[in-house]
């Protein structure tokens, strides 16, 4: 108890508070449960349209040009514009914020998908289509386990990105961590709340990284000796 | 008023009202402040980056560094950022803002300027030492011009980067384009969506006109022979700052 008396006497502005985390424990959690749902959400949903339109880039030659540009403009637009673009039609909720944290992880999943795709060897190609493979039987089995790699770097930079640009979605009030950091800048520039919600961030983006390194290392073990 | 409930034509609406353009606080006077703040924060970015880049590059060491500056500044939200440097010595007020969106232009420029000088080609260099040159003469007569394609492609990457994260600065009352959306924002989208999109249509056009001004800087500093080659190599300099 004696500690709190003492905190209540001299407040100040302190670079950070296990005080304020505390008090606010539950603000806190909530901010950074729908922070890492949300992100979740997002690189789940880019995963799953981009590898597809990864695959359809490598197997049609010249859709690869069209579709790299096409994800290329979408992150050619700035974050703000984007929520200004998508908000007026989706309103304002989950559903917006989602929709644009995908459009810019769509780029970096495509391109590193696309990459890897192209690093299969025509000779592990050719031996796939020698032993009888059909296409879909070659992609399975042996061009997207081989791509693998190429995936999880763009899911891992994807991952990364979408938990910092999750905080722009404070503009309509849905930015999970990013809430925290701007109240805390509305409120008088109280550091601790700001420094909360900030190191909260990147301790998530470590974290969800970290996770997904070791999911790579389970899912490729032929790469372990290699690489370590 | 009828057209009202579309927020298309109320953005076409609220970007043909001469008011909207010319009145204080108008699209003309934040676009003013958008650019010179994107236009000091990429000179900050240049005058740390360059330097440092083209060291690396020409003692050849410090590749990890560049990497690592790039992953970091990738994790840290921008938001953070613009909110934390208003804390410090900085202050509150533009100097912070300048700061922060410079540090977001720094991996892009270091990046290029670290790969354009190590990958000028080593006989080339060999030749030079040959000649009699010192280091120094080696990275300024050889070295640097040989890395002005990839610096320009540097410079246009941090410059669109840049502007397009300038647009956050209104979230800490920095100004620029970004004031308009978040403005639109604070009236609900039921009235304010027009404008909402008008600022979203501008802060992204003024994107898009960045990277192709600078895309035809960089053709223009680019020797002709170079420009096919060129371009890929580029494109993988900046690749490598997204980390990959």
């Amino acid at each position: 108890m004696s500690f709190r008396l003492s905190y209540r006497a001299d407040p100040g502005n302190p670079w950070f508070s296990w005080q304020y985390v505390r008090d606010n424990s539950e603000t806190v959690l909530n901010a950074l449960r729908e922070h890492t749902t949300l992100t979740l959400r997002a690189v789940l949903i880019a995963a799953l349209i981009a590898v597809p339109l990864a695959v359809v880039a490598y197997w049609f030659r010249p859709l690869t040009g069209p579709i790299l540009a096409l994800t290329g403009v979408l992150y050619t637009v700035p974050s703000l514009a984007l929520f200004a673009f998508v908000a007026p039609y989706l309103g304002i909720g989950v559903a917006t914020v989602l929709s644009v944290v995908v459009l810019y992880a769509l780029l970096v999943i495509v391109r590193n998908t696309v990459a890897g795709l192209n690093q299969v060897p025509a000779e592990v190609r050719e031996a796939a289509e020698g032993m009888g493979y059909g296409r879909w039987g070659r992609l399975l089995r042996i061009e997207l386990p081989l791509a693998l790699p190429g995936i999880l770097t763009g899911l891992r930079l994807a991952t990364v990105s979408t938990v910092a640009l999750v905080t722009v979605g404070v503009v309509i009030g849905r930015g999970g961590l990013g809430q925290i950091i701007f109240a805390g800048f509305q409120n008088n520039l109280y550091k601790a709340q700001i420094m909360t919600g900030t190191l909260l961030c990147v301790l998530l983006a470590l974290v969800l990284d970290l996770l997904l390194v070791g999911a790579g290392r389970l899912l490729t073990p032929w790469l372990r000796g290699r690489t370590g | 008023m009828s057209a009202a409930t579309n927020p298309v034509s109320q953005a076409v609406v609220w970007l043909n009202d001469p008011l909207n353009w010319t009145n204080p606080g108008g699209i003309l006077d934040r676009l003013g402040e958008h650019v010179s703040i994107s236009a000091a924060a990429v000179l900050v970015g240049c005058l740390v980056a360059w330097p440092l880049g083209l060291w690396l590059g020409h003692t050849g060491r410090g590749g990890g560094l560049v990497v690592l500056v790039s992953n970091l500044t990738l994790a840290v939200p921008t938001l953070a950022l613009l909110t934390i440097l208003p804390l410090t010595f900085l202050g509150f007020g533009r100097p912070a803002v300048v700061v922060a969106l410079a540090v977001f232009a720094v991996p892009p420029l270091l990046a290029n300027a670290y790969t354009g000088v190590r990958q000028v080609d080593p006989q080339t260099r060999e030749a030079a030492r040959g000649m009699g040159m010192t280091g120094a003469q080696v990275l300024r007569r050889v070295e640097l011009p040989l890395a002005v394609p990839y610096l320009a492609a540097g410079f246009r990457t941090a410059a669109v980067q840049v502007v397009a994260t300038a647009a956050l600065a209104t979230f800490v009352n920095g100004g620029g384009l970004g004031e308009i959306i978040r403005f639109g924002f604070g009236l609900s989208i039921a009235v304010g969506g027009g404008q909402i999109l008008a600022g979203g249509l501008l802060v992204a056009g003024l994107a898009v006109s960045v990277e192709l001004l600078f895309a035809f800087v960089e053709r223009l500093v680019t020797p002709r022979p170079l420009r096919r080659v060129r371009r890929r190599a580029g494109r993988r300099a900046a690749d490598a700052v997204a980390g990959s």
